[in-house]
């Protein structure tokens, strides 16, 4: 209960202060990627970190290709967001790649962690999901693909330290209906439709509760340890 | 009556085809003179120069925009073009015998960009800009149809469009023609040099740029003697300013090299391109050489500067003094960093707002747009890496956002007038979050 007081003191006191700081647009030399990256700050912060509103994610220190993935994915309209539709739908290739190096390099302090969820209960099973999966129903671990931290792993497997329960839950459902999708075999697929509802919510309260790791960076690339075929890892 | 209808379409264009080509005889020159290539070759087995000068005017012709989805194969048709009569589902035009163009000749290509009926007979929605098209030599069509002849095919069944009544009626499209359609390739101005005449050639009839930038009216139509006036574009949601204003997107008063480069860069020391005018310059404009870039700026500069309306009374232009200082408040805090305070920007990186023409038009819709969902230019040969802008929608209610975009419209002796937070609200209303 204390716990749950304090991080509801630190989200009305700390992130506002916080978040205005880094979502204002700031750079140094305007012939940088710094500048050039002005247009993604409000949502993600001003280098990459994510920001108070739980649905922009962070993308700093994500791998490279994962995120060039997803950029030219909301670009082609196979990922759908209207708002990263719009913006990103005249680039082309190499420049989405330089983005997506750009903030592959970043490693922005984490954010303060979210309240604890409202349900409690979320916790345990969101862990062995998270830590140990379900055998009994082919669940791997997320830990698995995602790194023992959680960081990722290069090429195509995206850190989930750092995010929101409400990003990574809505991610996790718009997989399981279809309206989000990687590279065949989509492996991600597969597991989120094993997924029960409340599995979901749980994986999500769970992940949103991990301490930041000191090294930040994604895992090298480790096939034989991963549980399913995945096309973002060709 | 539909055979008797084509039967005089077809004798139309036989018989202006006729006076075309007599006219052609005796007017080279005004458009740049095409490598000679025997009659008889260019039909049965097409140099790859034709094709890659076809390939060059089907991207001054922006084809690629429409005829091709997002992640679809390049001229596969399938996308759907939301109008407001309904939606209209592009076709194939890849050289596929069954469900694209592969069976179609030189003179029926001819006959569907010329007068807008397709090889089986049947009229043309407008959405295909035939009216413009209809500008187009017989020569550069037939450089165009062979280009396309040369992609590959690819068998993907048209998809019937999905019209309103009376709009899925084609026999109306009569109606419209009669109304809004005039036939007839460019005729140069003899009393304008050959540049400005490649350039009216180029922006009247390939770019049809007069599809966005005059004013549509409630059929779909739009009148000649509004050309280049501007309006708002259906569907969505952006304000296509007026060719032919100062106080819009009249380009009197600009230098020829700030128009280029916004027509070939997307970025210029006076003003940048977003919304749909971006699709235009990465899909088109970018691959235009100097020389069409340089002469389409010449004719755009001369187009007459009649502004229907004088500059607002600084009665309208009055603010209230807490608007004004939220606006600057705002402004200072999230948009100074790269606009500048004195709205000067840091262009072509950011660009001006200081004397923007964009800012300061009547229509605020544009300022607001970008002002809510930020933007980035198209990624162009020439500017590869374009600097963006956030959106600061989720970070600006309406009154501050109202405030901000007054202020800049204001500010630094730009002539516009303040907007209400009832106008941003109704744009943030229509667009997706």
């Amino acid at each position: 209960m204390l716990d749950l007081v304090r991080g509801f003191l630190l989200l009305i006191c700390v992130l506002p202060a916080h978040a205005q700081q880094e979502t204002v647009p700031s750079y140094k030399a305007i012939d940088s990627m710094e500048a050039r990256v002005q247009g993604c700050v409000t949502c993600h912060g001003q280098s990459g970190q994510g920001t108070s509103n739980g649905y922009f994610p962070r993308i700093a220190g994500k791998p490279a290709a994962y995120l060039y993935n997803q950029l030219v994915a909301f670009r082609d309209g196979v990922r759908q967001y209207p708002p990263m539709n719009y913006l990103v739908a005249y680039l082309p290739d190499a420049y989405l790649r330089d983005m997506a190096e750009h903030y592959s390099r970043l490693r922005p302090a984490y954010a303060p962690k979210e309240p604890l969820p409202a349900d409690p209960q979320l916790l345990p099973r969101g862990k062995t999901l998270a830590t140990e999966g379900d055998a009994a129903r082919q669940i791997p671990a997320c830990v698995t693909c995602h790194g023992t931290t959680l960081t990722g792993m290069n090429p195509g497997i995206p850190g989930l330290v750092g995010l929101r329960s409400t990003y990574i839950a809505a991610q996790l459902t718009r997989w399981r209906v279809g309206d989000r999708r990687a590279a065949e075999p989509d492996c991600m697929k597969r597991i989120a439709t094993r997924l029960s509802e409340r599995d979901l919510a749980s994986v999500a309260a769970f992940l949103a509760q991990q301490e930041a790791p000191a090294d930040a960076a994604p895992e090298s690339s480790n096939l034989v340890r991963m549980p399913l075929a995945c096309g973002s890892q060709r | 009556m539909r055979k008797v209808h084509v039967a005089i379409l077809a004798g139309t264009v036989v018989v202006i085809g006729a006076a075309i080509a007599t006219y052609m005889m005796s007017h080279k020159g005004y458009l740049p003179e095409p490598k000679p290539v025997p009659e008889g070759a260019r039909v049965a087995s097409p140099t790859t120069q034709v094709i890659a000068r076809g390939e060059y005017l089907a991207r001054a012709g922006d084809c690629v925009a429409c005829h091709t989805e997002p992640t679809g194969k390049p001229f596969a048709g399938g996308r759907a073009m939301p109008t407001p009569f309904g939606n209209i589902y592009v076709p194939n035009i890849t050289p596929e015998d069954e469900t694209g163009i592969g069976l179609w000749s030189a003179d029926d290509f001819y006959r569907a960009m010329h007068t807008g009926v397709t090889r089986n007979g049947t009229l043309m929605y407008p959405a295909m800009p035939f009216a413009s098209y209809t500008k187009v030599t017989r020569e550069d069509c037939d450089a165009i149809f062979e280009y396309l002849q040369s992609v590959t095919p690819v068998k993907q069944k048209n998809r019937p469009h999905d019209l309103r009544f009376p709009f899925n009626r084609r026999d109306l499209l009569v109606g419209w023609r009669a109304l809004y359609f005039k036939e007839g390739e460019y005729q140069p101005d003899p009393t304008q040099s050959t540049q400005w005449n490649r350039g009216a050639y180029l922006v009247q009839g390939l770019g049809h740029c007069s599809m966005c930038h005059t004013a549509i009216n409630a059929l779909g139509g739009s009148r000649e003697a509004q050309a280049f006036e501007g309006g708002m574009i259906p569907n969505q949601n952006w304000y296509a300013p007026s060719l032919t204003s100062n106080r819009e997107a009249g380009l009197a008063e600009w230098s020829i090299k700030d128009i280029m480069d916004l027509l070939q860069l997307g970025v210029s020391k006076r003003a940048t391109v977003y919304g749909p005018m971006a699709e235009v310059t990465y899909n088109s404009l970018q691959y235009m050489t100097d020389e069409d870039a340089e002469a389409m700026a010449v004719y755009l500069k001369t187009l007459p500067q009649r502004d229907s309306e004088g500059p607002p009374p600084s009665s309208a232009r009055l603010v209230q003094p807490s608007v004004m200082e939220s606006g600057r408040r705002n402004y200072e805090k999230q948009c100074a960093m790269c606009h500048g305070s004195e709205g000067k920007g840091f262009p072509p990186a950011f660009p001006p707002l200081a004397g923007n023409q964009s800012i300061t038009m009547s229509s605020p819709v544009n300022s607001i747009r970008m002002v809510l969902n930020g933007g980035y230019p198209p990624g162009t040969r020439k500017n590869p890496r374009p600097h963006g802008m956030p959106p600061f929608s989720h970070i600006l209610n309406d009154e501050e956002a109202a405030a901000v975009v007054t202020y800049i419209r204001v500010a630094w002796n730009n002539t516009g007038t303040p907007v209400t937070p009832a106008q941003v609200n109704e744009l943030r209303k229509l667009l997706p979050e």
